[in-house]
């Protein structure tokens, strides 16, 4: 099996060249070239889908001859993590590179084939080539081989560590690759567009939903490890500041900035550099991202071991950069904007300064995150900088996105006037300020003071998307006549990208409520206790009923019951425990053994949406420990048959002398030995229950904690609304042309300007304005098609009928 | 008073590269004088009592001993050569947290010891993680 995976993964590195090649000889419009190399690029993507499915065939059969599934899965491993397990090893995470990329170029290709001519070829050269990198990579560096097999083969494998049997784990790591993927796509286009030249929005238009798509699942992998941490890490907190954390931060918020510059290019031909550069910037982190964890160069708790593909990927890494920095100097002529910032008070300065700030807060995190290096160089010395160095930076950075964040929304495109200024911002201003003064008063909000100003500026801001909801609702209730919670739905439909956005916005905020909340106003005690005795925390009182203990074959589990208490009265209890696990693959041995492996904190949670009661355990395990060293003592006595042992132990005596003499007896005997040893490990175990051993207990009192998770599932929900495909696309109008895509985004742009306008941000003189230039440039466009024939030769008659722009009353 | 837009866009650009420069340079200069040093056992063994750094090293096996409310172990260089030095740590302890694993610590150097700041010790996870060489 692994040969013929071995094989598959060569073809498949074949296929990715082929396809590149084919693509980049294809590139004067050669259609039959160009149908071949998209053919090829599945092909690529089908074989590396085999090898996956080899590889996870391999893990679910317990086949150890393959390495990595003896490295990596044991007979016990529970069946889902025996399919997680492949990307727990560095082999395995790179064949997950390579295929998740394999798919989303297949999805870019087949959504592209009939527009982009001349930049498809340059694209898919681009696309192939990274992925034939990485495949390259699993076939010629050394130790990287997902097929190296192991002859003979063992009978168990080391199983997963422990640390990483978490759900979160069969969804953490795939989550963020596929983040970390999908960034190529864009990349790749706009590679495309500028060595075509075709640097207009085309590019945007064709790879925006892959960027959303990828922004989305490295989002959403952030959250999920942070939340991974808080629940399972035993230290409480959800973010380090650790290095892999930073890498995987980075690019998400160079991606949110793509996503909102590009905006700014679809809608007004602007920031043609800043936008190309963003893109570049944001696949080089990812890129880094996938090289911290394999490089060895930084101290991070994620971290593989093996260095051995780090220097490729960083050769990677200065390919790209100076590879695209060359070419976009080479286009700066062409970079130029059509049109200039009309005004500071525009909804599109507005994203040039959120943009700055997330490029600022990325600047600072790259700078943090490197400083050992930065420091090594200049002072000889590796030093690091702390979570409060990155808090200082990042928080006013933070408070200002939110503020940013309030404003933007609220104004138009183009120009403010300044009526329609004072009308949309009179209610968010109001509300924010009796929140501010509210909290100051009644809360020991005002003790920290960017707390409280984040909290005023989430205030404006929820409050002016609430208004944008109301008002785009309102507007749309008028002139449909639908009742209200129907316009709202339809306002929404009818305006995926906007209003989903408008979503992710309060997802986001909401989150950093919780983060601002927890960060500042937490309790924090280590208490020790023995049974019994209680201690009050933050007026809670914390009562250590019992200890507990449960033992199976693979690990102690030492804990407590606690019981909370407020204000006198039953709150709940709480049950937080510590696991010993014994390293795998040791059956019949020595009961000291449960304290060599891996120990993992089982913590007591009691969420709720004011607070977060966060209990974790450190049992005092030293009196367990002797008397396990008494134990292993005896055993290793009764196997010498020192003088005077009990009947038993010379029972057991024979059985092992006779499975040394005879092999097939080995199974046999092993069965009694271990049943005693487990008889013995339960009875040391269960002394813990009856010495009245202290615990050590970590208490986090944590406010609003719970609303990070919330937020971050709003605006997951907000992200689908906005990539789910409107209904003309669901209706069969899958075949889009370029021409058509220009048509539908300049109907767009008209129907947000009535929006804008009905809603109250546009005054009627400026409406006039926009709207009559949006319509000569509609007409322009149509214009120009109708006279030049179809352009882009597409047969199917789909984009030849131009349709009037659809209003806002239309259904 | 009407202002030339031509000026006004180099207004602009000056203060927003006035702006990047000031971040710039608020980032170098908190960035030297905030961090702490790394810095390896055996760098330390000698040290002057009051010396503060990050300790980087690997846990001693076997040498995790209970200590109050805290815990005591020792730590060596991470090329496990030299003579280790004695730590003391209070409160809990990371997950990962164990005999031969590799830590980071901060804290200052007392009497013959280094004694670590609550809540910065961190350990480096094994596994998604493991080495050969460590099975």
């Amino acid at each position: 099996m692994s040969s013929l995976g071995s094989a598959l993964l060569g073809l498949a590195f074949l296929a990715a060249v082929a396809a590149g090649a084919i693509a980049l000889a294809g590139r004067n419009g050669d259609e039959r070239r160009l149908r071949l190399s998209r053919r090829v690029a599945y092909a690529f993507c089908g074989l590396l889908t085999a090898c996956v499915v080899i590889i996870e065939l391999a893990f679910a059969r317990n086949d150890f001859s393959f390495n990595i599934v003896a490295q990596h899965s044991s007979i016990e491993t529970p069946a889902g993590y025996k399919l997680a397990a492949m990307w727990s090893s560095q082999e395995g995470s790179l064949l997950l590179w390579a295929w998740v990329l394999s798919i989303a170029s297949s999805a870019a290709l087949y959504a592209t084939r009939n527009k982009l001519r001349e930049l498809v070829p340059w694209a898919t050269g681009v696309l192939m080539g990274v992925a034939a990198f990485f495949t390259g990579l699993m076939l010629f560096a050394p130790d990287v081989d997902p097929f190296a097999k192991l002859d003979p083969a063992p009978a168990d494998g080391i199983g997963l560590n422990p640390l990483l049997q978490h759900p979160s784990m069969m969804i953490h790591p795939p989550m963020l690759y596929s983040g970390y993927v999908a960034f190529t796509v864009p990349f790749a286009f706009a590679i495309g567009a500028l060595v075509t030249r075709r640097i207009d929005a085309e590019w945007i238009r064709a790879t925006r939903r892959f960027a959303l798509i990828a922004w989305t699942f490295l989002g959403f992998g952030l959250l999920l490890g942070a939340r991974w941490s808080y629940t399972e890490l035993g230290w409480g907190g959800y973010w380090a500041w650790d290095p892999v954390e930073n890498a995987a931060l980075m690019p998400w918020l160079l991606g949110t900035a793509f996503l909102h510059s590009i905006m700014v290019q679809e809608k007004r031909g602007m920031l043609k550099v800043w936008n190309a550069s963003l893109i570049v910037g944001t696949f080089s982190m990812a890129l880094l991202g996938t090289f911290l964890v394999r490089s060895g160069v930084l101290q991070s708790i994620h971290a593989f071991g093996d260095n051995t593909v780090g220097p490729y990927i960083l050769g990677l890494i200065a390919v790209v950069l100076v590879g695209s920095t060359a070419l976009i100097v080479s286009r700066l002529g062409e970079l130029r904007s059509d049109k200039r910032i009309d005004s500071l008070a525009s909804r599109e300065s507005i994203f040039l300064v959120n943009n700055l700030l997330l490029v600022g807060m990325t600047a600072v995190i790259f700078w943090g995150t490197f400083f050992p290096l930065i420091s090594e160089l200049f002072t000889g010395h590796k030093a690091s900088l702390a979570a409060p160095w990155f808090d200082r930076y990042t928080t006013p950075l933070a408070i200002g996105l939110v503020l940013f964040t309030g404003v933007g929304p609220l104004l138009a495109w183009r120009r403010v006037s300044w009526e329609s200024a004072r009308r949309v911002f009179r209610v968010p201003l109001a509300v924010a300020a009796v929140v501010a003064l509210a909290l100051a008063f009644f809360t020991d909000a005002a003790e920290n003071p960017w707390a409280l100003a984040l909290f005023a500026f989430a205030a404006f801001a929820l409050t002016g998307l609430a208004q944008e909801f109301w008002s785009g609702a309102q507007a749309r209730r008028q002139l449909s006549g639908e009742p209200g919670a129907r316009a709202l739905v339809g306002l929404v439909s009818r305006n995926r990208r906007r209003y989903g956005g408008y979503i992710v916005h309060v997802g986001v905020i909401v989150l950093l409520i919780g983060i601002a909340a927890s960060s500042s106003f937490q309790t924090n005690r280590d208490v020790e206790l023995r049974p019994g005795e209680s201690t009050t925390v933050d007026g809670r009182t914390i009562t250590y009923v019992k200890p507990t203990v449960a033992v199976d074959e693979e690990k102690f589990t030492f804990g407590s019951l606690l019981r909370v208490e407020e204000g006198g009265a039953l709150v709940g209890f709480l049950r937080p425990s510590r696991r010993f696990f014994r390293p795998t693959g040791q059956e019949a041995g020595l009961i000291s053994t449960y304290f060599a492996g891996e120990a993992t904190s089982e913590v007591g949670l009691r969420a709720g949406l004011g607070h977060d009661l966060w209990i974790a355990e450190q049992p005092n395990v030293q009196d367990v420990q002797r008397g396990v060293r008494l134990a292993d003592q005896k055993f290793k006595a009764c196997v010498r048959g020192a003088p005077g042992t009990p009947e038993q132990c010379k029972a057991l005596k024979a059985l092992m002398h006779a499975a040394a003499a005879n092999p097939s007896l080995r199974a046999q005997a092993l069965g009694p030995i271990s049943q005693a040893q487990a008889l013995a490990a339960k009875r040391v175990a269960n002394t813990f229950l009856t010495t009245n051993a202290s615990s050590t207990f970590k208490v986090i009192v944590n406010p609003l904690v719970t609303w990070m998770w919330i937020g971050g599932l709003i605006a997951l929900a907000g992200a689908l609304i906005g990539l789910w495909p409107s209904r003309g696309r669901r209706r069969g109008a899958l075949v889009r042309t370029e021409a058509d895509a220009r048509k539908e985004a300049k109907y767009r742009e008209i129907r947000d300007a009535e929006l804008d306008h009905a809603t109250g941000k546009l005054s009627d003189e400026d409406f006039a304005l926009v709207d009559a230039e949006l319509r000569r440039e509609a007409i322009e466009i149509l214009g120009r098609e109708s006279g030049a024939g179809s352009e882009n030769g597409n047969g199917n008659g789909n984009g030849a009928h131009p349709r009037e722009p659809e209003k806002l009353e239309q259904g | 008073m009407p202002v030339d837009p031509q000026r006004k866009r180099k207004i602009r650009l000056v203060v927003a590269l006035g702006v990047a420069v000031l971040l710039a340079v608020a980032l170098i200069y908190t960035s030297f004088s905030a961090s702490t040093e790394a810095k390896e056992p055996s760098e330390l063994l000698n040290a002057a009592p009051g010396t503060s750094a990050e300790l980087t090293g690997t846990v001693v096996n076997g040498s995790i001993k209970r200590d109050g409310n805290g815990i005591a172990f020792r730590v060596v260089d991470r090329d496990g050569k030299g003579k280790s030095l004695p730590v003391t740590y209070e409160g809990t302890v990371p997950d990962p947290f164990r005999g031969g694993r590799e830590i980071v610590l901060t804290g200052t150097v007392e009497g013959a010891g280094f004694v670590g700041e609550p809540e910065t010790l961190i350990t480096k996870c094994p596994s998604k993680f493991t080495t050969k060489s460590d099975v």
